[in-house]
């Protein structure tokens, strides 16, 4: 909607020239605001090619065989065996756990603030809810390294429970989950339009019931989407396994041992002495992209599931 | 008189549904409450572990070298000389008075180097604030009986001394700087290049672009980048910025760089990868910022007859900086607090030197408490908590601002 005239110039009679200004600068804007649009691209084309030129060098190294990465239970680069299963046993631990602590304590302060809460209290806990979502992920780590460890080993002793073991590290991240878990499911639950809540009142149902029956199926999509997007992050976090879950790959199903994660792994190799060329670095990028295809299927599928199962709402 | 049995079935169980939502009602509140605690738990262990008494133990008493009664504080510098000379090694000696000129140093850097070469203090063991303030007399029973020859000293391990010494190995000495200065560099070249394409993002895909397929793809593509793990972004970085382009990174080019290790493990390749990591953040509020600026302003710069970009740079963006800048906040305190993709790009384990351009080796203060966390001793966990404080409230300002901005903005 370019309404310029040319104003200063004048035609052989007098009149305005009702051409259009020519404005170069416009163009060169819009060239440049065109190239920030593509620029996010770029870094996906990034990830993509990078991960997936230093995986098919990994796997094309005769040592290493496909089957073998998905289901061999030891990591040991120096013997030759790079089986991913004892770093995906720890993650999927340690995300059960997160999982077990954010799950039902986001949903309740979820309801509760939706339901029950005044203005007043929501204006306290929300704050308390952002502070602890902006935290630092190393402060975790560190707070699971003093505190949540020896509270562990006081309650269950110091024989079961190991100096790093991975119930610490995902209790702590659960921790650090909640505030997600929490907010996403508050926002999709204030969704819900007041007129479904009024009927089930008139309906007789109590608050409790209403809230249960009526209110959280209707949200249920995108409480869906914030439990998935609280998975995806618990699978991606770094640093309090890093820092509590221990060292060293291990099969374990206990989890008061200790055992190490992809990304604790790929933390700890590469603050190390690293070669580039070597199959060391590669095994990084080959657990890079399991990571990465994990975390990209399970945020397509939350957003999927926001925009399929939305009720629609009157 | 009716039997119980005819009474409607919502009469006779009425009770059970208030006593179930009484019972809810309290777990949910409760659950609200342990958010709470869980909060404080954390900042109670913070803070009580930046302050205490440490045993501090030395190598030789200082009461032992003092001179014909006069104590150690008190003596000439030729005095301290002497001891320095008859203390240490011969080679230790020469080293020494090859860095400093020991003939015209101040008495107190005589003293400050015999106290660290002679009397050589050490921690013994570190306890909490809470033990040291209510259970004192237990704290020195203990450090009684297992440290016998240590003295007991109540430190800060927080202060300003602190905030201003570089690192270094000995913890009673070591200090923060070099990793405040590490991060200010980092998340300043990251802003430089995060804010101007995530702003000029966030305008093309809210002004200029139409609902094609391309676009769509765009939408979508920075929506799953926020969402990928910040580990995926140091890998990332590290093949592209610190190995393919490095040349670039190390400075080689310009002919800045480190003549001892020329590598792209730079601030320079520190900051462009948090700047990849933060820029869909910035993109993603920079579109909602702009969305709510109403149309009708638009409409009325058109009908003014100004082009597009005149409306966007005088009406829109005036209009959408508050949320702009609420965004931008937002994305430093994420890049202040990051560590993994920082760890895997390769920032210094150790150095002492403050990062002086944009090539130079660095390290950073998130990088620093995982450093100290991970060390077994007691005294690293203290240093750790008292740098953690300082990184706390470097945020909750930054994050005080962000919501100050928002809430004007809402008005």
């Amino acid at each position: 909607m370019d309404l310029s005239l040319r104003i200063d110039k004048k035609t052989a009679n007098g009149d305005v020239s009702l051409y259009k200004k020519r404005r170069w600068g416009e163009g060169v804007i819009q060239g440049f605001l065109y190239f920030c649009g593509i620029f996010s691209i770029f870094t996906t084309i990034g990830i993509v090619f990078e991960l997936g030129k230093e995986s098919l060098l990994f796997f094309m190294n005769p040592e290493v065989t496909i089957w073998e990465f998905l289901s061999g239970l030891n990591w040991q680069p120096q013997a030759g065996e790079f089986g991913i299963l004892p770093l995906v046993n720890a993650t999927l631990t340690t995300t059960l756990f997160a999982m077990i602590i954010a799950i039902p304590l986001g949903l309740s302060i979820a309801i509760y603030l939706s339901e029950y809460a005044s203005a007043r209290v929501r204006g306290t806990i929300k704050p308390v809810l952002e502070v602890l979502a902006g935290i630092p992920t190393v402060v975790y780590g560190y707070f699971a390294l003093s505190f949540m460890t020896p509270l562990l080993r006081s309650i269950f002793g110091e024989n079961t429970v190991d100096i790093y073991n991975t119930a610490s590290a995902g209790l702590v991240m659960g921790i650090l989950i909640l505030p997600l878990i929490s907010s996403m499911s508050e926002d999709a639950l204030s969704a819900v339009p007041r007129s479904l809540r009024e009927a089930a009142y008139g309906l007789g149902a109590t608050k409790l019931e209403t809230a249960i029956k009526v209110v959280f199926p209707a949200a249920i999509s995108g409480i869906a989407a914030a439990i998935i997007v609280g998975i995806s992050r618990a699978v991606g976090e770094t640093m309090i396994v890093a820092l509590a879950a221990g060292a060293g790959p291990k099969f374990t199903l206990n989890p008061f041992k200790g055992a190490e994660t992809m990304t604790g792994h790929i933390v700890r190799i590469s603050g190390g002495d690293l070669s580039y060329d070597s199959i060391d670095y590669n095994s990084l990028f080959a657990i890079g992209i399991l990571l990465f295809i994990i975390t990209l299927v399970l945020n397509i599928v939350s957003q999927f599931i926001v925009r399929r199962f939305r009720e629609v709402q009157e | 008189m009716k039997s119980p049995s005819l009474l409607p079935l919502f009469v006779s169980n009425l009770k059970r549904r208030h006593l179930s939502e009484r019972i809810w009602r309290i777990i949910f509140r409760s659950s609200t409450v342990l958010g709470i605690v869980f909060l404080s738990l954390l900042l109670y262990n913070i803070t009580n572990q930046s302050f205490g008494y440490a045993a501090i133990d030395a190598n030789i008493q200082p009461e032992s070298l003092a001179v014909d009664g006069v104590p150690l504080e008190d003596l000439s510098s030729l005095q301290l000389q002497q001891i320095l000379e008859n203390n240490i090694s011969k080679g230790r000696y020469r080293q020494l008075s090859r860095e400093y000129d020991l003939a015209t140093i101040t008495t107190e850097e005589m003293y400050s180097l015999v106290w660290e070469n002679v009397v050589e203090p050490k921690v013994e063991d570190t306890w909490p604030l809470f033990d040291s303030i209510f259970r004192k007399s237990e704290v020195f029973a203990e450090a009684a009986k297992e440290y016998p020859d240590a003295a007991l000293k109540f430190i800060s391990w927080v202060s300003p001394e602190f905030l201003t010494t570089p690192q270094s190995a000995d913890p009673l000495k070591a200090g923060v700087r070099t990793a405040i200065l590490g991060t200010l560099w980092t998340v300043l070249i990251t802003v430089v290049f995060a804010f101007p394409l995530g702003v000029g993002a966030a305008i093309y895909l809210e002004e200029y672009a139409d609902d094609n397929w391309l676009n769509r793809i765009i939408q979508t593509n920075i929506t799953n980048l926020a969402g990928v793990p910040s580990i995926i972004y140091g890998m990332l970085g590290l093949a592209i910025f610190v190995r393919a382009l490095e040349p670039m990174t190390s400075g080689v080019i310009f002919g800045m760089n480190d003549p001892q290790t020329a590598n792209g493990r730079t601030v320079l390749s520190a900051g462009l990868t948090l700047a990849l990591l933060v820029l869909p953040l910035i993109i993603i509020n920079g579109q909602e910022a702009i969305r709510s600026v109403s149309n009708s302003i638009r409409q009325a710069s058109y009908g003014v007859g100004a082009t597009k970009w005149q409306t966007i740079w005088n009406h829109v963006l005036p209009g959408a900086i508050p949320g702009i800048l609420t965004g931008t906040i937002l994305a430093v305190s994420r890049a202040i607090g990051e560590t993994a993709p920082i760890v895997v790009i390769g920032a210094a384990t150790y150095i002492t030197f403050d990062p002086n351009n944009v090539f130079s080796k660095f390290t950073s203060l998130p990088i620093q408490i995982y450093q100290w966390t991970s060390r077994p001793q007691a005294e690293f966990r203290n240093l750790a908590a008292g740098a953690i404080l300082v990184l706390m409230v470097i945020l909750l300002s930054l994050n005080s601002v962000a919501i100050i901005l928002r809430n004007r903005y809402r008005k």
